[in-house]
């Protein structure tokens, strides 16, 4: 299976590609459009600050080639955000792809959220053999609301989108990458797709 | 809701883990990326590197252990020690760290917060802060406790996080090393006072010192190396003791 992961300069690609590695999986890192557009399946990770990576995705076409996608996509984190309408962070405008907006924990909450925090109503085959409750891993100050799209969420301040899913496209907000067995499962499943 | 979390620190000098009693005396404890393994195995939440290796082909060898450990360990990890500029720390991710922590650098040079939370964002910045009390003053100290400055830990640490520092590790040098119970106190001032999170070093010997720290020192999450290097206390066991707590954790 072709598995690409999107090197656009925001993200810490190492980890996700390790953990595919550890999956079995061979993923490549790539910037061109085409070798993206010709995965099987496709990593968006983005870890930093929302304008300058949207800046960098502006910057290499990125931004128009990454919601015209046809096979399964997975944004991580900042990935995921990106994937929205808009963001509060840099008031910078994202790919549109799940009609949600992006906004900033309110300082009732220490913020970023740091640490691992429970997922709860999972809606979707991305979850398969994934307890209700299950733990991931979460470093983030600013959450994408509950939607439509929303297919997991979990409490910090309030309830939030710790998962969005639209067609093809999959974002979750938290990091398989980072969150032990069970995260790896997460991103098993996102291969099997 | 958000758990609170158990950091193992490895300190790790020419690729080798070691672990200072009151910073002096290091003792080897192993291999750092079977520990790191073993520690992900055992339910800890994240794990942080302490590179203390005083010559740049050490600092080489700590790179190589950072890709070993990105390769092999699926929970986050910090790593520390030595890092002053925007490279060393791009180096670092690349490698695949998670998160970075600064400390002498930043105290030369507080500029290099900003910098570096500007272009990597503020989650991945850790601001260490080793301090003592002198006088009744919670005063920080310099290239591992060794020299005190002119700052006081409260001032200091409102600064950083207004430079965009993401986290605080906060080890108190009066703590360090005794196993007699973490500075609740000044970290509970610590976490009221900051809207970021506070990470408690210094001071772990028994179970319920982690339970006093997340209870009293109002701390995020607790660190500590030799009583998890030697098995004095095991992660699960402390971990259940915590929820026995009413304490929010992993389990």
């Amino acid at each position: 299976m072709n598995i690409v992961v999107i090197d656009y300069g925001a993200g810490n690609t190492k980890s996700v590609q390790f953990a595919c590695n550890r999956l079995g999986f061979d993923p490549v890192l790539s910037k061109d459009s085409q070798v993206i557009q010709d995965a099987d399946k496709v990593i968006f990770p983005g870890v930093g600050q929302a304008s300058n990576a949207m800046d960098m995705l502006i910057e290499s076409g990125l931004d128009a080639v990454i919601p015209s996608l046809k096979q399964p996509v997975l944004g991580i984190c900042l990935g995921m955000q990106l994937l929205c309408n808009s963001t509060e962070e840099g008031n910078a405008k994202g790919l549109g792809v799940f009609d949600v907006s992006v906004k900033r924990f309110s300082n009732n909450v220490k913020v970023p959220q740091m640490g691992w925090n429970s997922i709860f109503n999972l809606e979707s085959d991305l979850f398969e053999g994934i307890k209700n409750e299950a733990y991931m891993y979460l470093v983030h100050s600013y959450y994408a609301e509950v939607c439509e799209h929303t297919i997991a969420q979990t409490n910090y301040d309030l309830n939030y989108s710790s998962a969005l899913k639209k067609d093809n496209f999959y974002g979750v907000q938290f990091h398989p990458e980072k969150s032990s067995t069970e995260g790896a499962q997460i991103l098993r499943n996102f291969l099997k797709l | 809701m958000l758990t609170k979390r158990i950091i193992p620190c490895l300190d790790i000098k020419n690729g080798r883990t070691v672990k200072g009693v009151n910073f002096v005396n290091l003792i080897d404890a192993g291999d750092p990326v079977v520990l790191a393994k073993q520690y992900a195995e055992k339910g800890a939440d994240e794990l942080v590197f302490l590179d203390i290796s005083a010559t740049l082909e050490g600092r080489k060898t700590t790179l190589e252990m950072v890709l070993k450990v990105a390769e092999q360990v699926n929970i986050p990890f910090t790593v520390g020690g030595g890092i002053s500029s925007v490279e060393d720390v791009d180096l670092l991710l690349k490698s695949g760290a998670d998160k970075v922590s600064i400390n002498s650098s930043a105290i030369n040079r507080p500029e290099l917060i900003d910098e570096l939370s500007n272009k990597f964002g503020s989650q991945c910045v850790v601001v260490a802060i080793d301090a003592k009390q002198i006088n009744g003053q919670w005063i920080v100290h310099l290239a591992g406790g060794s020299i005190p400055t002119e700052l006081d830990l409260f001032d200091w640490a409102k600064e950083v996080e207004m430079r965009g520092a993401g986290e605080i590790l906060f080890t108190s040098m009066d703590h360090d090393g005794t196993k007699d119970g973490f500075a609740n106190e000044a970290l509970a001032r610590l976490s009221t006072a900051l809207n970021i999170p506070i990470i408690a070093s210094g001071g772990a010997g028994t179970i319920q010192h982690f339970v006093d720290t997340f209870q009293k020192g109002k701390s995020d999450a607790a660190l500590a190396a030799s009583v998890f290097h030697f098995g004095e206390i095991e992660i699960k066991e402390l971990k259940e003791n915590l929820k026995k707590n009413n304490i929010k954790v992993r389990l």
